[in-house]
């Protein structure tokens, strides 16, 4: 289960990092994207790949964003009755 | 098959649970106006710094990006003038960088560009060689999906006690 370990020792030991290992990773990064444009994903270059998960990440990174500020006008709008009970409910 | 050291449900527990706890510190008692846009605008960065810190935390020194989120965070704190405030500035870490420019040239070819765009957008990328970073990103991935629901879910609770 050490793979990772192992992937990096290997990687140190040979400069160069093999096709193979590159092309694992990148399929495994496609399985985590929400869209799969084709119907094989052998068929998505890598390059697609890494460009798709920018995209993903920044949308993500987005919707902390929104969630964060919607959170803190929720905060706004209860009174301090309320945010006393939700930290009674959260304390426990 | 799951990533080494990813477990969902746990993560997602130790993540609520340190998440709700820094809500709590957040939503402390407020003086007079708690609803001007700069109080939200404020009480919104401690949000994000809370869901960064928690997110960082429930994985520790486990991974690169989560260390280097850790060390900004902790740099952050120190240092009262903020430059720049946003987790998209990248972090330069102390790791071996000629080896991962060796790797990145093998490989720059292929994956040249797309690879420098995403060493931005995940902590620590840029000292990252190529598998590390495709690794990382994976890793990085999850539990952003994770810190989103956690997030989502402080709403939620909060919108059913309004």
């Amino acid at each position: 289960m050490s793979s990772r370990r192992s992937r990096s020792r290997q990687a140190g030991n040979n400069s160069r990092i093999t096709d193979d290992q590159i092309n694992d990773l990148v399929s495994k990064l496609h399985q985590l994207l929400p869209e799969i444009r084709n119907v094989h994903s052998d068929k998505v270059s890598a390059a697609k790949v890494l460009q798709e998960t920018c995209n993903y990440i920044r949308s993500l990174h987005r919707e902390v964003d929104d969630l964060s500020e919607r959170l803190s006008e929720l905060l706004a709008t209860t009174d301090n009755a309320q945010a006393a009970i939700i930290r009674s409910l959260l304390m426990q | 098959m799951d990533l080494q050291n990813l477990n969902p449900s746990s993560l997602k527990s130790r993540f609520t649970a340190r998440f709700l706890r820094a809500l709590t510190e957040i939503n402390a008692p407020k003086t007079i106006s708690s609803s001007s846009p700069r109080e939200i605008f404020q009480r919104y960065r401690r949000i994000k710094v809370a869901a960064d810190k928690s997110m960082a935390y429930s994985v520790r020194s486990r991974r690169i990006w989560s260390r280097a989120t850790l060390w900004r965070l902790r740099t952050r704190s120190r240092s009262r003038r903020l430059v720049s405030f946003g987790r998209r500035a990248s972090v330069k870490t102390r790791t071996t960088a000629s080896h991962g420019k060796e790797n990145k040239e093998h490989h720059g070819a292929v994956l040249g560009v797309q690879a420098e765009e995403l060493r931005e957008l995940v902590p620590g990328g840029e000292a990252m060689d190529l598998c590390n970073l495709l690794d990382e990103t994976a890793h990085y991935i999850k539990c952003l999906t994770t810190q989103g629901f956690c997030v989502y879910m402080g709403g939620l609770l909060c919108e059913g006690c309004c």
